[in-house]
Parts: structure tokens; sequence; C-alpha cells
């Protein structure tokens, strides 16, 4: 018996939902009384892993996985699940980790939870909390099936250190046939996204237009943030729809969420609820995002950015 | 080009959340059924190439006969017939193994689903259907073009997009993007009429047994009130969020 973490990586790192997942499975493996086994695919270096309680890394290195499509590397994490007996097995949320473990989970004829957001509460019935009505609620699910498979909701768990030495193991698994074929790849370099940022800076009806944003991307520059929006933001195409968050668009959890001018709509705050601490920054006392923020300030974005924007420089400089 | 069209039945954003029974079943009560936004997106795609390529529109939908008027909505939209396969939705591999019998026998060119529905955020049903039938899949789909036997498909990844191409049959996980949210339609009242008369068929269930179940529902604890920052006393939010919250 085994628990099996697959740990995304970008251009051969880690993601952190990959170390997050990591911690994860090993809490896992603790409560069923069982080993840890990471793969990784396309990672040469990858000594992060023992300090969340690895004890087996199984690499695959191959260059045709390159353009990683969720159907072979779905298959290859069920030939490495077959081959370690796993038990359970763990993905994070990133964009891919939600279009493969589905497919997982029907290889291995495994029951499946997503958006598992803290450690089984129970492992007979194995139960888990998962998030569900666009984080409005709760589900306590059981996974009835012998092999299970759960997505991790990112920034749920967190990061547990957990010092081992694992060994490591080559695979060179064999791979499907796939007639997509990738024309091209269209990737901003050098600028955090939202599904990896701890800090999100978002903007809505209230910044007026797609010229104020200067000061929405300079704020999000000194904290090393991602920038978001409210959705009408980006149905009048001031800002791409990737960046549109809520119910209906992107998800956030991040650690610290940054609202200007976003009046806190239902839609909006089901999305952007799970995040750890809410900042809202509207000249409307009455704007129900206030209800759901932690700290607040009334007043008009346009003379509170520029100024926090000040202020946040000489914090960071005297606290670099 | 025939076409299916996976539909959600889901409450409405605006929906309060509460649930019955000790906890354990959602509450409808009062709560207003819409087509799944996702879904809506894939459907206003559809209806693009039935009206500029001539595609055939079928939609789907999984559930009891309470999800009805939300097929014959998809029908006033404009869908050409719908098929409910009569059965509880009780998880997300249940339903793609109910898609995947219909699909078998269907023929279908290009099966669009939304990337997921906004009631239970499972985002596991096009994705198991196509690993069930070894279909094509790509998720998180916000462009779609199709020219005979194959489709060209933009795919939004974590900080960015890929063009992907793939011969069809396919299976699309969609968002918006695949179409503008003013490209979405409000049936009108031709369209509601001629929905009445448009074939709904209704199939039965095949067995399956559940992988996962519901066991209870839980609310999110009410957080304490906003603590309030003077606009002139900023220095006092970096403080805030350094030493209380530690976040920056
Ligand atoms: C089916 C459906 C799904 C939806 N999904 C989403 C979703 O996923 N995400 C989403 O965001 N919305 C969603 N919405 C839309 C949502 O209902 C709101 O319309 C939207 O969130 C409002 O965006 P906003 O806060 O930017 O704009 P508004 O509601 O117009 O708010 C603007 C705010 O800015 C404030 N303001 C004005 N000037 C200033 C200033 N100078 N400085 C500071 N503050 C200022 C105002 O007081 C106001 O509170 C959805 C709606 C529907 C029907």
């Amino acid at each position: 018996m085994s628990v099996l973490v697959y740990a995304e990586s970008s251009e051969g790192k880690f993601k952190k939902v990959a170390l997050e997942a990591t911690s994860y499975g090993k809490k896992v493996a603790e409560q069923l009384g069982t080993n840890l086994v990471v793969l990784t695919i396309n990672v040469d270096d990858t000594s992060a892993l023992n300090a969340y309680g690895t004890e087996k890394i199984i690499s695959v290195q191959n260059d045709a996985l390159q353009n990683l499509n969720s159907k072979i590397v779905a298959d290859i994490i069920n030939q490495v699940a077959k081959k370690e007996n796993s038990e359970v097995i763990i993905i994070d949320s990133s964009t891919n980790g939600i279009s493969l473990a589905p497919m997982v989970a029907v290889y291995l004829n495994a029951g499946y939870a997503s958006n598992v957001m803290a450690a089984p509460s129970n492992t007979n019935p194995f139960t888990v909390k998962r998030k569900a009505f666009s984080s409005k609620a709760f589900n306590h699910t059981e996974i009835k099936t012998q092999v299970k498979v759960i997505g991790l909701a990112k920034n749920s768990f967190g990061l547990v250190v957990n010092e081992t030495n694992a060994t490591t193991e080559k695979f060179s698994p064999s791979l499907l046939e796939s007639s997509i074929a990738v024309a091209s790849i269209d990737k901003t370099v050098g600028k955090v996204t939202i599904s990896d940022a701890d800090i999100v800076v978002s903007g809505g009806r209230g910044l007026k237009g797609p010229e104020n944003w200067g000061m929405v991307e300079e704020l999000a520059e000194v904290l090393g943030a991602a920038t978001a929006c409210s959705k009408p933001v980006s149905d009048l195409g001031w800002r791409p729809h990737s960046e549109h968050v809520g119910q209906t668009g992107k998800p956030v959890s991040s650690n610290l969420y940054i609202a200007l001018g976003i009046s806190g709509a239902i839609q909006h705050l089901a999305g952007v609820n799970s995040s750890k601490v809410k900042v809202v920054v509207n000249t409307d006392a009455e704007a129900p995002f206030f209800k759901a923020a932690d700290y607040g300030v009334v007043g008009d974005a346009f003379e509170v950015v520029p100024k926090l924007i000040e202020k946040l420089k000489k914090f960071k400089s005297s606290n670099a | 080009m025939k076409i299916l069209v996976c539909i959600s039945h889901v409450p409405d954003t605006t929906s309060k959340i509460n649930f019955i029974e000790g906890d354990t079943k959602f509450d409808s009560n009062g709560v207003q059924f819409v087509i799944n936004p996702y879904d809506e997106f894939a459907l206003t795609r559809a209806m693009w190439f039935k009206e500029k390529q001539g595609a055939t529109v079928t939609v789907i939908n999984v559930g009891n006969a309470v999800t009805e008027p939300t097929l014959r909505k998809a029908l006033a939209i404009g869908a050409d017939d719908a098929i409910r396969v009569n059965a509880e939705a009780t998880d997300g591999f249940f339903v793609a193994k109910q898609l995947a019998e219909v699909v078998k026998n269907g023929d279908y060119d290009i099966i669009l689903a939304g990337k997921e529905s906004i009631d239970y955020n499972g985002g596991m049903v096009p994705s198991m259907l196509a690993a069930i039938l070894d279909y094509n899949f790509v998720n998180a789909c916000v462009g779609l073009d199709v020219e005979d036997n194959s489709a060209t498909i933009q795919r939004e990844i974590d900080g960015g997009k890929k063009t992907l191409t793939a011969n069809l049959p396919l299976i699309i996980g969609g968002q918006k993007g695949l179409v503008e949210e003013k490209d979405l339609r409000i049936p009108n009242m031709r369209g509601i009429m001629m929905a009445r008369k448009k074939p709904l068929t209704v199939v039965e269930a095949v067995d399956f047994e559940a992988t996962t179940v519901s066991a209870s529902f839980e609310k999110p604890v009410q957080k304490g009130a906003c603590k309030m920052v003077d606009a002139d006393n900023l220095d006092e939010l970096i403080s805030l969020l350094h030493n209380e919250a530690k976040v920056i």
C-alpha cells in the first residue's frame, strides 16, 4: 500500500501547490500507516520534496512530455499508482491538475473528490471535507472505493515541514497516443498568475476605465501580487477574461486579497471568500464587501492607492 | 455536424444556500434553478455552429423530472432536441457514466460541457467522459472553431493560452471566452412556444454503483467584523497587515 502524490512542475521546478500536495500526502500516509510516494515528471533536482515528508520519488524523464497532455499524464499516474499499489492518489488544483485528476479516477475506477480542503476526518469510511457552492458551503464526502483520488484545493492545507531522506527510482512509462497537437503557446513571462499568487490585487467598475489600471499594476508589483478584476470589468473589455474572478470566473484562495472599487456582489464574494485576509477600498461605506472583509478603508481608490503604493515601497525597503 | 451540449441544472447564483434534514440535503425551497453559467457559454457557442455551419444541437441532462424546465429553456434558446437521463445526479462519476452511454450510441462530433457546475463544483464530468470513451478532450476552453473533421481550440493555461488542434470527435470543458457575455441569449416568446413542441426524450439510467456519497454539509463560520482604517492613516493598514494578519 502507499499514498501517491503527483508533484506538478513547470520548467523543471515544483510549483508551490505541488509541495502543498506533498505535505498533505504525508499526513494521509501517516493516517493510513503507510508510505508516501511522489511522482515527478522532467524535474532534475527533486531535493525540495525531502522537506515535506517524501519517502520515495518516482522520477520520469522524457522529452516527449514537454507539453503535458492531460490524458498522457493521467495514464502515467495510473501506471505508477498500480505499480506502487497506491490506495490514495493526490493531485493539486492547478489548471492541469483539475483536468487530469478525473481521468486518473476513471482509469483506476476510483471515487474522486475535488476541492478538498482538509486531511480526511475519518479513514473508514474515508471522509474528506470539500468546498461546494463556490465556497458558500462545505461538503463532507465519503469515498467508497478502495482506491481514492483527491483533488487538493489550493492554499488549504499549507506547507508542513517534515524532513526525510527520499530514495529515487527512475521510471519509463509507456505513453498513450494522442491526436491533440499544440500549435502555439502564448505565455506571459515574469508575471504572477492568479493561481500561483499569495497576494491578489483586484479592481472593479469603481476604477472607471482601463486607463486607470496603472496604479493597480503598480500596487501588485510592489506586493509581488497577481492582478484580477470583477466580472463587468472583463465583460467591458477593460481587462482580459483570464483576470475575471468570482463564482463564474477564477476562484481565489490567496493569503491576501485586495479589492479596489468592487461592490462585493454575492457572485464576486463567492469566488474570493476563501482568501485568508481580505482588504476593501470603496467610497461607499455601505458596500456589501465591508461585511466580508477583514480590513476596510472608506475612501476614493484614486487617492488611497497611490498613497498606499508609496507607503508600501517605504515599508518594503525598510523591511528588506 | 452533430453537437451534444451537457446541461447542469443549478441554483441561481444569488440563491441562499441552506441545508435540511440534519444538514444532509440542499434546501431547494424558494430557489430558482438555471442553466449552469459555464454550460450556457457552451450552449451559446453551439448555437453559433448551428446558425453558421448547419450543426444540429442536442442538449442533455442527467437528473430527475424537476430539471425539465431547464432543458426546455435550452430548447427555447434554440437547441433542436433534448435528452434527460432519468436519475438523481448523485456524483460526477455517475453522471459521466450515464452521458457515456448516450454518446456511444449518438455519433456526436462535439460534446460541449462547462468546465464545472456552480453547485457542487466537481469539475469532473467532461474529463471523466473523455477518459471513459477515450475521446480527445480539452478543458478550460476559451475558443473553438471547426472545419471539416478538425478543430482549432484555445485553452487557458496558468499564465497564458495554448492553441491546439484536434480531430473530431472532441469533448470540450468550456468557460467564458468561448463566447462573450454579450452573446448570451435570453429566450424570446417564439423560442419558448417552439420549445414546447421540440422532442424531449427520457431515457433510463444504467446501473453504476456510487463511488462517493455526500454525508453532510456545513456552512462557513460567520467571520468577525471588518476593522476599519482611516483613509488618512494607511500606515496603520500596513502595520495591521504585517503584524496582525502577517500577510505582507
Ligand atoms: C450569473 C451571474 C454570475 C456572476 N458572476 C460573477 C463573478 O464571477 N464575478 C464577479 O465579480 N461578478 C459576477 N457577477 C456580477 C455581479 O453580480 C456584480 O454585478 C459585479 O461583481 C459588480 O462588479 P463591481 O463590483 O466591479 O461593480 P459595481 O457593482 O458597479 O461596484 C463598483 C463599486 O465601486 C465603488 N466605487 C466607485 N468609485 C470608486 C472610487 N473612486 N474608489 C473606490 N470605490 C469606488 C462603488 O461604491 C461600488 O461599490 C455575476 C452576475 C451574474 C448574474
